[in-house]
């Protein structure tokens, strides 16, 4: 490889990507890139986007060795890198603290996200609070119900929550209701986009904000005596996948292993494995690879995992996958679920059920690549949030008398 | 010159604006939605936008986007909009389509424009998609005879204008306002300013959509735009009953505010 993959600046990746968006949004668009643009390349922007990671986030986070768990990935090592760790409990702080500056940075007042397990809520309702915004989040009501404990959260915080109850009353729908509030805002409001998808300048903004994941492991890694031989990240819309690859893209050594969710089995159509299920099309905003019927409607996703529930995923995934460069693995709910229980249970660590995708993945990978192979695995989340969730998978909710 | 210019220009000589009304196809079912059209012909609209339903519909408010679910749940298709077109053709309005892009992309964009030509439609408005990225529509659409027409919002800049302007063919559709369809207490001063605006840059023919529901309102409108859409009202008229006679009396009542008669 010649030319470096890492820090695509889009709008396009290959042929994915763009702004399929309304002409209303374009001005918002332009401003919110131009702004971006400065702003990467501004040290007091990036030196209080650094202080705020080391302050308020608590990064670097750390990469955590895991053997028990391990030996029931064909003895492969594997390290797990501790997003879980970070303030608020996900990955998610790390581009919501970035576009929240951004947002002071513009003038604008108001912010407004869409969440689907509640995290890029929780996130952006936090930053919020920090920085003095008044605070509006779309969630879909099924997620609503799913992650009651999150909405508390986000309450808490002072944000205001907006169950969404059209089309699939999921992540999908409230993306579609933060793109109509924005529409109608947009002279005072930023839209805090949680994923890297979407239009541009979202993907790739979103893609830096969250890098910090590879770049501290990949030196983590070299402290530790070597690159691995693969890295693996759950994906839903792809943001801690992203920032787990982008360093690595370079090093053509090491795998880039995406975990779709797979719900019941791809080949139930129950299942929201975009790029293992999925076409070209356009869905909020971007040219990716979308969960459709032959017309072009959007189909509904499942996944036990609220986060992961989207039948889109980022244009820089789609042209990783289109050139070779990354694979994307789908993992069912049962696969993730069992790979919950293992990692709480051998090694004290309750993982999001989002990120127990991923370690589902290294399982699969480790038992294929054997015990020489080191794997790290990027742990997005953790499972606070999934308890009560998890205890009705497992059966361990008390009964109710007849 | 097309057919969506030459009628607006008749409407022009006749010193008023045109009504141009939408409806989703398939709502509350596609034979319904199919005799609506023909009554909003018959009672007063010079042009007719023909709406494929969409599963994400970014730009609609909740009027909309529940005749849009609806009609999805009644298993409508792409298919079906150009039956509608075919109908609005002959009951001697000039159709257009009003269509969220992937619907486009996933017929591809050079067979969407052949069959809506087929059909007899005139134009393709793209809520979804701007001079930027349509390059490839707008090139599908020209070998087709198909006018292009796209959306300039108040928030539009003067460089994006000239940019939306160029490439719209037919006439350019102006949103009064920034928000989703659906229906306003007012429609604001925006909306004469993106008129002035694009005029300014080139536009032959610009019509202006979004909150419009009442008499009154497409009387004001109707002094500085050259045509008048409504969408939201005439859902709503319609209802999940598809009830014609409401839908009229809505229709007349906007036709005679273009008029200046309201």
């Amino acid at each position: 490889m010649t030319e470096s993959l890492q820090s695509a600046p889009g709008p396009f990746f290959g042929e994915f990507g763009g702004q399929f968006v309304p002409e209303a949004l374009m001005a918002a668009l332009d401003e919110l890139t131009d702004a971006y643009e400065k702003a990467r390349i501004d040290p007091s922007f990036t030196e209080e986007l650094v202080r705020l990671a080391r302050d308020y986030t608590g990064r670097p986070s750390i990469i955590t060795d895991v053997p028990r768990f391990a030996k029931h990935a064909g003895g492969a090592r594997v390290l797990l890198k501790r997003e879980d760790l970070n303030h608020t409990g996900s990955h998610k702080i790390n581009n919501v603290l970035g576009q929240a500056l951004l947002t002071k940075r513009i003038g604008k007042t108001r912010v407004i996200a869409e969440t689907g397990a509640g995290q890029h809520g929780v996130a952006t309702a936090t930053a919020a609070a920090l920085m003095d915004l008044e605070c509006v989040i779309y969630m879909g009501e099924e997620d609503t119900e799913r992650q009651a404990l999150n909405v508390a959260r986000m309450r808490l915080l002072g944000a205001e929550v907006i169950p969404v109850a059209t089309g699939t009353r999921t992540l999908r729908d409230a993306i579609n209701e933060a793109f109509r509030d924005w529409v109608a805002n947009v002279d005072h409001t930023n839209y805090v986009f949680g994923t890297a998808a979407g239009p541009h300048p979202f993907p790739a903004m979103v893609r830096d904000f969250q890098r910090i994941i590879s770049v501290e492991s990949r030196a983590q890694m070299l402290d530790l005596g070597g690159l691995p031989d693969a890295v693996v990240a759950c994906i839903g819309g792809g943001s801690n996948a992203i920032g787990s690859f982008d360093a690595f893209l370079d090093d053509t050594d090491v795998r880039l292993i995406g975990c779709e969710a797979a719900g019941d089995g791809v080949e139930t159509g129950r299942h929201a494995a975009t790029l293992t299920g999925g076409r070209p099309g356009i869905l909020h905003g971007s040219r990716s690879f979308i969960l459709q019927d032959e017309e072009g409607q959007t189909l509904p996703s499942h996944s036990i995992s609220a986060g992961l529930d989207y039948p889109g995923v980022g244009p820089e995934h789609t042209w990783l996958a289109s050139i070779g460069r990354a694979e994307y693995w789908p993992v069912t709910d049962a696969d993730a679920m069992d790979a919950f229980r293992l990692l709480t249970r051998t090694e004290g660590i309750m993982p999001a059920i989002e990120s127990s995708h991923a370690l589902a993945g290294a399982i699969r990978l480790g038992n294929e690549l054997g015990p020489d192979a080191t794997v790290l695995v990027t742990l997005s989340g953790r499972g606070d949030k999934d308890v009560e969730q998890a205890a009705r998978w497992f059966d361990m909710l008390p009964k109710e008398d007849a | 010159m097309s057919a969506l210019t030459d009628r607006l220009a008749e409407v022009r000589a006749e010193g008023r604006a045109a009504l141009i009304g939408y409806l989703p196809v398939g709502y509350p079912t596609v034979e319904a939605s199919v005799e609506a059209m023909r009554v909003l012909v018959d009672a007063g609209c010079d042009i007719v936008e023909v709406g494929p339903p969409y599963s994400d519909p970014v730009l609609d408010g909740p009027v909309i986007q529940h005749a849009a679910a609806i009609a999805l749940e009644g298993g409508v298709k792409v298919d079906d909009a150009f039956t509608a077109v075919e109908a609005v053709a002959q009951a001697g309005a000039v159709p257009v389509v009003m269509s969220y892009c992937n619907l486009m992309i996933q017929r591809g964009y050079e067979r969407f424009a052949q069959e809506l030509k087929a059909a007899g439609g005139a134009g393709v408005i793209t809520p979804d998609l701007t001079p930027d990225t349509g390059q490839d529509w707008i090139a599908a659409a020209r070998a087709e005879d198909v006018d292009t027409i796209f959306l300039a919002a108040p928030s539009t800049t003067r460089e994006r204008m000239h940019l939306t302007v160029g490439a719209s063919r037919g006439f350019v559709y102006a949103t009064s306002l920034m928000g989703v369809t659906g229906e306003r207490a007012s429609v604001g001063s925006a909306a004469e300013r993106v008129v002035v605006e694009a005029r300014a840059a080139g536009a032959e023919f610009v019509c202006v959509g979004l909150g419009v529901s009442t008499g009154v309102q497409a009387a004001d409108v109707a002094a500085y735009a050259d045509g008048v859409i409504v969408g939201s009202a005439f859902v709503k008229a319609l209802g999940d009953h598809g009830d014609m006679e409401a839908l009229r009396i809505k229709v007349q009542e906007l036709a005679a505010g273009v008029r200046g008669q309201s």
